[in-house]
């Protein structure tokens, strides 16, 4: 059996639900970025993926990778950035008790 | 034969290491699955002849994410964090909203004909990429650049302690 | 089966670069390392075990095989156990590009792979996480101190090294290791076309070559966490840094770790930069070998003649140096080769 596109989308698209699943339930700031990354990966597994498999030769789905990963460390940053900000003002980085805006 | 047995290895390396990423109530473990997880997707654009992307996955992802992500629990929650509730109250419906995406996902890309074409990629895509960087990308690669920038300063201001 | 064949081959080649690091790396580092302190200091160094002490490190070995291998109470022993490893790993793997020089109708390398510096500085970050998590996992305020301070010092120095690795890159338009050396073969006496003398049909590339020679060796300095940027274990503030709580082998492989990047930034810079197995007269692994030992030598002697820097003086050579030092290379380089 050879290993064709399906083969990666399936693995892309488990991925991208953990990832969803750890966004949905986590309470942590760090813990929802973490999500997010194994999201972010999925993505980049397949635009790799179509680009071998649909447009060999094109390379746009490489180019779009490294966007994306460049994005993700830009991301990174000034998310985590973000969390430490909060922990110093909040001492709490558990998004369901940042709620100061609410009231 | 082998490219499956390689497939099956990084697909598990991927995946397994990510269910402890969103369930391990040690917040320490679960960056630290982060990386093996990160490397199997290394992997997997290996497999696809992705080289370039792979080489980048490993510094940016597994070098510098990794490390940013760990440096930021260790300073916070003070340490692991497992003495404190780790999951909201929302784990049934994300649970199963994210298991219905799943589900809907895989039967839309696995039923979807796509129109594959067989053909090779140019030989060393390093230049190759840098090369589509320049010319058909040039926007994105300079709008990126801004991005990169911008968030670069964004990050050092939010992140500075008020004097 | 096929596969079956290179995975066998794979085994085996990393057994070969296991052996050869743990003896050459480690047994041939710590005992050479020991002399030339020694030397520089007025002692005579390790002199019993063995002709002048050239068996000091086995039976070294020997006795921290013997030790206990201590897990602290209230450590995290899984992440604990693990980080040793990873870091032995993450080094064993960067030797992986190494090209030690022709032999047998072949270059001498595990693998000849197109982005093959890019890998290597992927692996040399990896020694980051093992670092930052075996100070973390050690339940100890030293270690996780030492873990710390190692995460900055490294990411910040990763820059400066891939900026300068992109020098050579850019002279020799490609990223695999053999293609850069054999770049560099002839000119005068066999050392006129070394990167550090820049291209011999522009020599204006001199200075550039030279200048990401000394902003290569620096970065690695700090990267392998030798003095004056050993930080990360400086004894006299810290204990030992990251690997205080650290007993018996997983200290030993630590430490090998340690010498296995040390001694594979060496043999990187005689390849980017020194024409790696290019020279007169002797063949190319001799040659190979003779500019890892010089540089080795040098870091050697760096380590035991200045003292250590402070955090702050070690960031701001990284961020206000070496790193704007970086891009002026990298913009000057391509200027003068198009």
């Amino acid at each position: 059996m050879q290993v064709g596109l399906n083969h990666y989308l399936a693995v892309s698209a488990l991925l991208f639900g953990l990832g969803l699943y750890g966004i949905l339930t986590r309470r942590n700031a760090v813990a929802i970025l973490m999500g997010i990354e194994l999201m972010l990966n999925a993505a980049n597994i397949n635009l790799v993926a179509f680009n071998r498999y649909v447009a060999p030769g094109a390379l746009a789905g490489h180019v779009f990778a490294l966007i994306i990963i460049t994005l993700a460390a830009c991301e990174a940053a000034v998310g985590l950035a973000l969390v430490l900000a909060v922990y110093r003002n909040l001492e709490t980085i558990h998004v369901d008790e940042i709620n100061v805006m609410k009231w | 034969m082998g490219e499956l047995a390689a497939f099956i290895i990084l697909a598990i390396v991927t995946l397994l290491p990510a269910v402890v990423v969103v369930t391990s109530r040690n917040l320490v473990r679960a960056a630290m699955s982060l990386i093996p997880s990160f490397l199997g997707v290394t992997g997997l654009f290996v497999l696809l002849q992705a080289e370039f992307v792979a080489g980048i996955q490993i510094l940016i992802y597994a070098g510098a994410i990794a490390v940013l992500i760990l440096f930021v629990i260790m300073l916070t929650q003070g340490g692991t964090g497992t003495a404190l509730r780790q999951v909201n109250e929302q784990q049934l419906v994300g649970g199963l909203v994210a298991g219905a995406l799943t589900i809907a996902l895989l039967g839309l890309l696995l039923r979807t004909p796509w129109p594959l074409v067989a053909g090779t990629l140019p030989r060393s895509n390093v230049a190759a990429v840098g090369g589509a960087f320049l010319t058909n990308f040039i926007l994105a690669f300079e709008i990126s650049s801004l991005v990169l920038l911008v968030s670069l300063v964004g990050a050092l201001v939010i992140a500075r302690r008020e004097q | 089966m096929n596969w079956f064949l290179e995975i066998v081959k794979a085994v085996l080649a990393a057994l070969a670069v296991f052996t050869f690091l743990a003896v050459v790396g480690a047994m041939l580092g710590v005992y050479l390392e020991r002399k030339i302190s020694g030397w520089i200091q007025s002692r005579l160094g390790p002199k019993h075990v063995g002709p002048q002490g050239l068996l000091q490190t086995i039976a070294d070995t020997v006795k921290l095989l013997q030790k206990e291998n201590i897990v602290p109470s209230n450590a995290d022993a899984i992440t604990f156990n693990v980080a040793p490893l990873m870091a032995v790993v993450a080094a064993l793997l960067a030797w992986i590009i190494i090209p030690f020089g022709p032999a047998f109708g072949r270059v001498l390398v595990v693998r000849d792979i197109n982005i093959g510096l890019l890998f290597f500085i992927g692996m040399a970050s990896l020694i980051v996480i093992a670092i930052l998590l075996g100070g973390w996992s050690s339940n100890n305020k030293y270690a996780l101190l030492g873990g710390f301070r190692s995460a900055s010092q490294m990411i910040s120095y990763e820059i400066p090294l891939a900026l300068a690795v992109m020098v050579p890159i850019m002279m020799a338009g490609t990223m695999s290791t053999v293609g850069i050396v054999e770049a560099q073969r002839g000119g005068w006496l066999g050392i006129g076309n070394w990167y550090i003398f820049g291209l011999p049909g522009n020599r204006g590339l001199l200075v550039p070559g030279f200048l990401a020679f000394v902003v290569f060796l620096t970065a690695a300095t700090a990267e392998v966490n030798r003095v004056p940027f050993d930080l990360p274990e400086a004894d006299s503030e810290l204990v030992g840094g990251y690997f205080t709580e650290y007993t018996g082998m997983r200290f030993a492989l630590f430490q090998l770790g340690e010498y296995a990047e040390a001694f594979a930034m060496a043999a990187l810079t005689s390849v980017l930069f020194l024409g790696g197995w290019h020279g007169p007269w002797l063949p190319g692994i001799v040659w190979f070998f003779i500019k890892m030992f010089a540089l080795v030598f040098f870091l050697i002697w760096v380590r035991w003649t200045y003292p250590r820097l402070r955090l702050d003086q070690l960031l701001n050579l990284s961020w206000k140096g070496l790193v704007p030092l970086g891009f002026v290379l990298v913009l000057v380089t391509g200027w003068l080769l198009v």
